[in-house]
């Protein structure tokens, strides 16, 4: 007798289904061999998985899939429900003309392996190497057309602070491009995760949870404004009121270089875009932290609390620990995001091409919003070398990447995760 | 070291869920107490109202009174902190912290009290793996994870960073139902040498286990799913195994619970 079943706990539970409805409305009426259509997804049957089927359980389940209205019974699991639906689509095209199958195929047949789990492996596969050739493909393109501009360029493109990749000769480098990307993706970093942290760990330990799921649907909800919103925000709306605050840090701060304005004015500034990509990337890093915490067994919560630990300190002694691989992944992919963004760090900063560590003064610029300004009115040449500062960050964001993933792999023994 | 814990009409709630009601029972100081009785009948929740573990939960309070040495562990003003540093507790499964190495698992509790004198911490350790019977086996790896132990090895860790803060009581939630019977019998092994220095009261499915470590027993039941536990008898251990007063807990000692 039988039968399809994938695996032997699946065929278990459409037995305990049909024990439930005895099939009664159909006789066993002989089913034809199904294992010769190969267009029939789930039919085929490997003889050990057959075997080992009890001979009762097989019968119930030819009889659940030969039931003519296989989702009649209202008192069956969904399990087997959802199993019997599936079966319905092959057993009801044979319907009127079934023999019975057999349990195990002709001596010496191959073992087979349903086609949509071929289907499936094969779609896996292609997904995955296709991601590969997507990347070399991406690298290639970036390679090839920065090297021309590149071969072209009468600066050093490493450390020539200017771009004038649209100047005959073209002379341009991408350092201070570099410099303003890494220099304001690090600092919007530098506010977003304690801040992004704080409200994961109120979310997640703290706020009632009624405000918690509330606060969770918001900062989602953050994460999916466009940053042009961002950043015309940060234009329109911070930048007029922001000169404040950096006027009082420079006034209190200024003995710290970053903060020194001298002679100059406050504006538009690195520290302005900061803040602006802070926001922006707070709710990525939040959203991941928090399911990071979720995750903090409650034992272990319960084991810092135990030995008279405060909320404070269990916070320390278990969470904290614990979550911090996926918060150091969290950042990372909230710096990714900080050192490619565009549109809105393009809006707020003046484009200027010089390397000052300065982070108040109205000047810096980064490789995308470079990018974004340059694009459009760029020559051959200029494109080239917009592509090739483009992958400038393409490594840099890689070998930022490669750097967390060793932090993380450091101290993975201790994780909690390898054991 | 060791307290005398007197409860008196305790009644313990999940939000609206009343699950023990009126529990009376008083545990001598030094002296093994084991909690048994059906699941669901609210000896795992008495427990953990002993170092008020209950209410960490949302919603669940309690009712009554718990005696620490005379002293009201639900009274005004009393931090739930403090008493848990008073009252150490032992899980069901083994929870060392993942993050942390056997050394520092030890010491987690004395860090919270503001130990940090290197010279105390590694004499406190030692004692405390001693203690717990668990020196030999990893006195050359301290400073491996304590995740990297075996089940029961992680539970006497677990007991060692109990006991390590120097409790008055220890609690134990089945400690050993997830483990093998080798190391269950580490495990009470253990309990018989620290009961000459703690007040010790165990949960435990397993009644040979209770009949072996304790010398009082709690028998703890209900009437119906929905109803609350209920302390049904309270008496030595060997009273309750060999003649018992009630009949629903010979019933349940001799497996006829029905």
């Amino acid at each position: 007798m039988t039968t399809e079943p994938d695996s032997p706990a699946d065929a278990g539970t459409r037995g305990t289904g049909s024990q439930t409805t005895p099939a009664a409305t159909e006789p066993s009426v002989p089913a034809q061999p199904t294992a010769e259509k190969p267009d029939e997804v789930s039919t085929d049957v490997t003889p050990g998985e057959a075997v080992s089927e009890a001979v009762s359980e097989s019968e119930a389940v030819s009889e659940t899939a030969a039931a003519s209205d296989s989702t009649a019974s209202s008192d069956r699991t969904a399990a087997s429900v959802s199993a019997a639906v599936r079966e319905s689509v092959p057993v009801s095209e044979t319907k009127g003309d079934l023999t019975p199958r057999e349990i195990s195929p002709e001596p010496g047949a191959k073992p087979k392996i349903g086609l949509a789990d071929t289907l499936f492996k094969n779609l896996t596969r292609t997904a995955g190497i296709g991601l590969l050739v997507l990347i070399g493909l991406i690298a290639l393109f970036l390679v090839l057309r920065a090297w021309d501009a590149l071969s072209a360029n009468e600066g050093n493109f490493f450390t020539t602070e200017t771009w004038g990749a649209n100047d005959t000769p073209p002379v341009f480098g991408v350092a201070a491009l570099l410099f303003g990307t890494l220099l304001s993706a690090v600092i919007a970093l530098a506010i977003a995760i304690p801040v992004a942290v704080g409200i994961a760990l109120f979310i997640t330990i703290y706020a009632p949870r009624r405000m918690a799921s509330a606060l969770g649907y918001v900062v989602d909800l953050l994460a999916a404004v466009p940053s042009v919103i961002y950043g015309l925000w940060g234009l329109l709306v911070l930048a007029p009121h922001f000169n404040g605050t950096q006027m009082w840090l420079n006034d209190y701060f200024g003995w710290i270089p970053l903060f020194d304005v001298g002679e100059g004015s406050v504006g538009r500034s690195v520290f302005l875009a900061s803040v602006v990509l802070a926001i922006m990337v707070l709710p990525i890093i939040a959203a991941l932290s928090r399911e990071v915490f979720l995750q903090v067994p409650i034992t272990h919560r319960e084991a810092a609390l135990a030995l008279g630990a405060t909320r404070w300190e269990m916070i320390r002694t278990a969470v904290i620990p614990y979550g911090k691989p996926g918060v150091i992944s969290a950042s990372m992919l909230g710096l990714g995001r900080a050192m490619g963004e565009t549109i809105a760090v393009a809006l707020v900063l003046p484009s200027t091409f010089n390397i000052s560590w300065n982070i108040l003064k109205p000047a810096g610029n980064t490789i995308a919003a470079n990018v974004a300004n340059g694009f459009g009115e760029a020559n051959d040449i200029g494109r080239g070398a917009l592509i090739a500062s483009g992958l400038v960050l393409f490594v840099v964001t890689m070998v930022v990447n490669m750097i967390a993933r060793a932090v993380i792999a450091r101290r993975r023994e201790f994780s909690g995760r390898a054991a | 070291m060791a307290t005398r814990i007197e409860i008196s009409g305790l009644t313990a709630y999940y939000g609206k869920f009343k699950a023990v009601a009126d529990v009376n029972l008083t545990i001598e100081p030094k002296s093994v107490t084991a909690f048994i009785g059906p699941s669901g009948c609210g000896k795992s929740t008495v427990l953990r109202t002993l170092n008020r573990m209950h209410e960490v939960l949302p919603g669940a309070r309690v009712e009554g009174k718990v005696l620490l040495d005379g002293e009201d562990l639900y009274g005004p003003g009393v931090d739930p902190v403090n008493v848990r540093r008073n009252v150490g507790m032992v899980f069901q499964r083994p929870n060392p912290f993942p993050t942390m190495s056997i050394y520092e698992n030890v010491i987690a509790g004395l860090k919270l009290n503001g130990v940090r004198k290197k010279s105390l911490l590694d004499e406190r350790v030692e004692e405390s793996l001693k203690g717990a019977n668990l020196w030999d086996e990893v006195k050359d790896r301290l400073n491996r994870p304590g995740a990297g132990l075996s089940g029961g090895q992680q539970q006497r860790l677990c007991i060692a960073r109990a006991i390590a803060v120097e409790p008055q009581v220890l609690l134990m939630d089945e400690p050993c139902s997830a483990l093998d019977p080798i190391s269950t019998l580490a495990i009470e092994d253990l309990i018989q040498k620290l009961r000459s220095s703690y007040t010790i009261v165990i949960v435990t499915h397993n009644m040979q286990q209770a009949s072996r470590v304790s010398e009082t027993t709690a028998f703890f039941s209900l009437e119906k799913t929905g109803d609350p536990g209920r302390l049904v008898e309270y008496s030595t251990t060997s009273q309750i195994f060999s003649n018992p007063k009630e009949k629903r807990t010979e019933d349940y000692i001799s497996g006829r619970f029905g």
